[in-house]
């Protein structure tokens, strides 16, 4: 049984991207990828290629064509929006016990 | 001959003294032929650095190389120290002729294609984390540090061992036919692993090594595992090679080893 799941392995290795997990406290950061059969071997280069230094907690690799990404075409509806948007930012909020002295208070609603 | 030790008379009526030190001699062989397993198989495997299929395959034979020679530090130097000659490591690796290695005929055979590498690393890794493992419950306690220690990296080189076994028994007709051939042309050196002498013989008495037939039993038992989910069979070899451990080494040792000595040949004591 595992001959034909195997079998579906072969031909051209696919690429992976890593991730890691350096220490407690942190969350899991993308380190670059391989390219590999199956996920297996995927995690195992990526041990040697990514790990050598240091005892990271955690390492998972993530097919490459699994990970769904904005298009740089439409970085502007996607991204612009906040530089505009002085009000998104904390130190524009007037602290609640505060009276007319904060600044930046009028425009929020 | 590091196989004598030291020629000098022990100072008279020191029974105890006698004792110790035909277990250091017994130890320093011991440290020597798997120092010399270890030292060699990381030779062997540097040179598919820049000639391994992929980029990632280099770096992980690569890798498992500087394990080895990791490995081949520490129990080098620990038989420099227990023989008496006083040698380093690098006196050992770098000083002896080809008749003074101790290695198993199997960690000096040439890598030949992809698929005789992980015959090789296949047979190798999975007799070294049951050695190492069996080292770590042993009674010499230098011994058991090391083998606990190593225990951890040698299954990570059997996982690569066995990942590449089923990959190959189970890829193509061609990548089949290949593991195959490489399993017939590496097994019949396994033998030698296992083979016991006198100085096995005290050693195993010391509760320094493990019993070798047990030993021996294990590892058919684990390889046999992997290679059944591979879709491939065990060998039976109707034939052995053997003779590492007496120093009686193969064709291709000569050339691997002077390859190995010769920038300490051409620099002696150099340093940088």
């Amino acid at each position: 049984m595992s001959r034909t799941t195997s079998r579906t392995t072969e031909g051209a290795p696919a690429s992976w991207e890593v991730f890691l997990r350096p220490r407690r406290g942190l969350a899991h950061q993308h380190v670059g990828s391989v390219r590999a059969g199956d996920p297996d071997t995927a995690l195992s280069y990526a041990r040697d290629l990514y790990t050598r230094r240091g005892e990271p907690l955690s390492l998972w690799v993530v097919r490459s064509d699994a990970v769904h990404a904005a298009s740089p075409d439409e970085h502007d509806p996607f991204f612009a929006h906040a530089r505009h948007k002085p009000y998104r930012y904390p130190e524009q909020f007037a602290p609640l016990t505060g009276d007319s002295d904060a600044e930046g208070s009028d425009d929020d609603a | 001959m590091p196989e004598t030790g030291r020629t000098l008379a022990p100072p008279p009526a020191d029974r105890a003294a006698d004792t110790d030190r035909a277990a250091d001699a017994d130890l320093a062989l011991l440290t020597l032929r798997l120092g010399d397993d270890a030292l060699i198989l990381g030779q062997r495997l540097c040179q598919w650095i820049t000639r391994a299929p992929t980029i990632e395959e280099d770096l992980a034979l690569s890798n498992i190389a500087l394990d080895l020679v990791g490995h081949a530090r520490a129990l080098l130097a620990r038989s420099g120290q227990l023989d008496g000659t006083g040698r380093s490591e690098d006196d050992l690796a770098f000083g002896r002729t080809d008749r003074a290695f101790r290695n198993a005929l199997l960690t000096e055979l040439p890598n030949g294609d992809f698929a005789v590498t992980v015959a090789r690393q296949l047979a190798f890794t999975h007799y070294a984390v049951l050695l190492q493992q069996a080292l770590a419950d042993g009674t010499d306690r230098e011994l058991a540090a090391f083998g606990a220690r190593a225990a951890k990296e040698t299954a990570f080189h059997r996982r690569h061992a066995d990942l590449w076994t089923e990959r190959l028994g189970l890829g193509t007709e061609e990548s089949t036919r290949r593991m195959r051939a490489a399993l017939e042309q590496v097994w019949p050196y396994t033998a030698e692993l296992f083979d016991e002498d006198d100085l096995t013989d005290r050693l195993v008495a010391a509760g320094v090594l493990p019993p070798l037939a047990a030993l021996r039993t294990a590892w058919q038992a684990s390889v046999a595992a992997v290679l059944d989910r591979a879709g491939l069979t065990v060998p039976t070899p109707t034939w052995q090679g053997r003779g590492g451990r007496q120093g009686l080494h193969t064709e291709a040792f000569g050339p691997l080893i002077a390859e190995m000595q010769s920038v300490r040949r051409q620099f002696p004591g150099g340093t940088w």
